[in-house]
């Protein structure tokens, strides 16, 4: 019987190991030069990078405009607290809530479109929601973006954590950043998440299979823009702020750069090793330089041009030329239909 | 009784006309063939019937339901599966996953979330039973990409039969088959034939004529003969076509 036929663990080795690393870094990271918010914002992204790339890499849906959805999440974040009811949990639901909705909206336009035509429509919703955030100065505060954000404490009925210093909301966004990838890894493992891939693969042949592929493709947009709008809501609550630029264009494109950086198109784990190397590089060749994002963007057009699997594949290829046995037995041909 | 009948069907495409007035039959549990020259309309058929395009007029009728119009997905919901002339497989998938993800079954739960996506013993056991049935089952952990020719071919099949149809189109099955192949597929489509019912377009006349109950000829967009094996022999198109030159 194999793997597939056995079904996947709901929690992986590397799954721990990748949640023990980011747990020690509190520890260490500021013995490295770096400093204890970097944490949260590396994880914020890792959770945003790992939402967008269920459409990307999962779905194969070429989203460039996800920025908006993170915002969305961002200033819902805010609103929920300050017009409704300032509570961890209640604004956090109010970000997924309402990125989810954008996700919707933007779903029912383009979800019988793919490839470039998918790509465009992303992109001229993102402008349009970040055009609002920029006019709507009344909710959004326009330009000068929504303040005074409040990081909230965590209230579990029992006990209430703050979450005030770096190091608590780090630990804060590491258990949401736990309980992402606990429930992605499922979902890309389930019936639906094969169904998806599946319909990546061969659309048509996915219909003539009897599945609704515009319902799919509207689902798994809907899906990530909530858990995009999570990460929103929580950075939010970092930055004590919501602004628009997140919305923006450019700001969509870091996530599409993470994600494909870190090898999110072959391995679930790549959208996180993106958002760490697009953190890490911004710190790191940024001490030197001012121009980090021209370093960085030579990087990424080097990577996409000549390994475009990204870090995780040359990693794959390395635990490859490895570990495969050096002079494999030839094999029988096995009893076919046709040969 | 007819389970699947096509009534004056008609579409053109601009001011193309390539069906006209194609009216058709599939009797339950039979084998019926639908033969004629490249550019005839064969496959365009087949693509109406299934769902792909809507024709211009005229109606499909399933177990004499009105179903014209109807998308590609909820046709195969009724039980119509098909298979294309041109692979058409999931390619990054395993064999295994090809003919999983196809399955009713799996279908039944695709809103799941949570669960594993093939851990259920009649899953493992429905792939097994239909790789055994196309041959392939020594291949059930290979890339889909990673098959030859032929196998692709078989797995094509394989993921029709995975959607348990109660009627199953084959669009020219022998493409590209060896004559080890095509001797295999015919002993399926022979088994296949007492099980469901079976539609083949197909070139390959001696093949269609050892296997069909009755065969259409369409051709410039019609159906300008129909018949048992034994009587398209005499029929005077036939007779002058490929077919003339069997035996």
């Amino acid at each position: 019987m194999t793997q597939i036929e056995r079904g996947v663990p709901a929690i992986t080795l590397a799954m721990i190991g990748t949640w023990l690393v980011f747990a020690s870094v509190p520890l260490w990271i500021e013995k490295v030069g770096l400093y204890q918010y970097l944490g949260v914002e590396i994880l914020v992204f890792a959770t945003y990078a790992l939402a967008y790339n269920l459409v990307l890499g999962h779905a194969g849906l070429p989203s460039f405009g996800h920025g908006a959805f993170f915002g969305v999440g961002a200033y819902a974040f805010g609103l929920a607290q300050h017009a409704v009811w300032p509570n961890l949990w209640f604004c956090l639901a109010a970000a997924v809530a309402a990125a989810a909705v954008a996700g919707l909206i933007v779903a029912l336009f383009i979800s019988h479109r793919r490839g470039i035509y998918y790509a465009l429509m992303t992109i001229a919703f993102g402008q349009v929601f970040w055009f609002i955030a920029i006019k709507a100065t009344s909710i959004t505060g326009g330009e000068d973006g929504l303040l005074k954000i409040e990081r909230l404490p965590v209230a579990t009925g029992i006990a209430s954590f703050d979450l005030k210093s770096n190091v608590a909301l780090f630990y804060f966004v590491l258990v949401v950043f736990m309980a992402v990838t606990v429930f992605l890894w499922r979902l890309v493992h389930s019936p639906f998440g094969r169904v998806v891939k599946a319909i990546k693969q061969n659309e048509m042949r996915a219909r003539f299979v009897g599945y609704n592929v515009w319902a799919y493709k509207a689902a798994v947009l809907i899906l990530s823009a909530g858990l995009s709008g999570m990460a929103g809501g929580m950075f939010a609550m970092a930055q004590n702020s919501a602004f628009p630029d997140v919305m923006s264009l450019h700001y969509s494109g870091y996530v599409v750069m993470m994600t494909l950086v870190g090898g999110g198109l072959v391995s679930f784990w790549g959208p996180v090793i993106g958002a760490a190397a697009f953190f890490l590089a911004r710190d790191v060749i940024g001490a030197v330089t001012t121009s980090w994002m021209l370093w960085f963007g030579l990087c990424f057009v080097i990577l996409v041009l000549f390994k475009p699997e990204g870090i995780a594949g040359l990693f794959q290829g390395y635990m490859r030329s490895h570990t495969a046995p050096k002079n494999p037995a030839p094999q029988p041909a096995p009893p076919s239909l046709a040969r | 009784m007819a389970i699947f009948e096509a009534h004056d069907l008609h579409l053109r495409f601009g001011d193309r006309v390539v069906l006209e007035d194609v009216s058709l039959a599939f009797e339950e549990g039979k084998l019926s063939g639908i033969m004629g020259p490249n550019g005839a309309g064969k496959t365009t058929c087949f693509n109406v019937l299934t769902g792909r395009y809507r024709p211009s007029r005229g109606r499909v009728l399933w177990q004499g339901r009105d179903i014209t119009g109807r998308s590609p997905q909820d046709i195969a919901r009724l039980g119509v599966a098909r298979s294309f002339q041109l692979m058409n497989l999931f390619d990054e998938f395993t064999v295994f996953e090809n003919i999983a993800v196809a399955l009713p079954e799996t279908r039944r739960r695709s809103a799941n979330m949570l669960t594993s996506a093939y851990a259920e013993r009649t899953v493992s056991e429905d792939v097994h039973d239909i790789l055994e049935r196309v041959g392939l089952a020594d291949r059930a952990n290979d890339d889909a990409k990673s098959l030859p020719y032929g196998a692709r071919r078989a797995l094509e099949i394989g993921v029709a039969l995975a959607c348990k149809p109660k009627l199953l189109f084959l669009d020219e099955p022998t493409a590209g088959l060896g004559a080890d192949g095509r001797v295999r597929l015919a002993e399926l489509i022979a088994k296949l034939k007492g099980q469901l019912t079976v539609v083949v377009i197909e070139h390959d006349m001696e093949f269609l004529f050892s296997l069909a109950d009755e065969i259409s000829v369409i051709h410039w967009g019609q159906v300008i003969a129909r018949g048992t094996p034994a009587a398209l022999r005499q029929n005077p198109w036939v007779e002058s076509s490929n077919l003339g030159r069997l035996n």
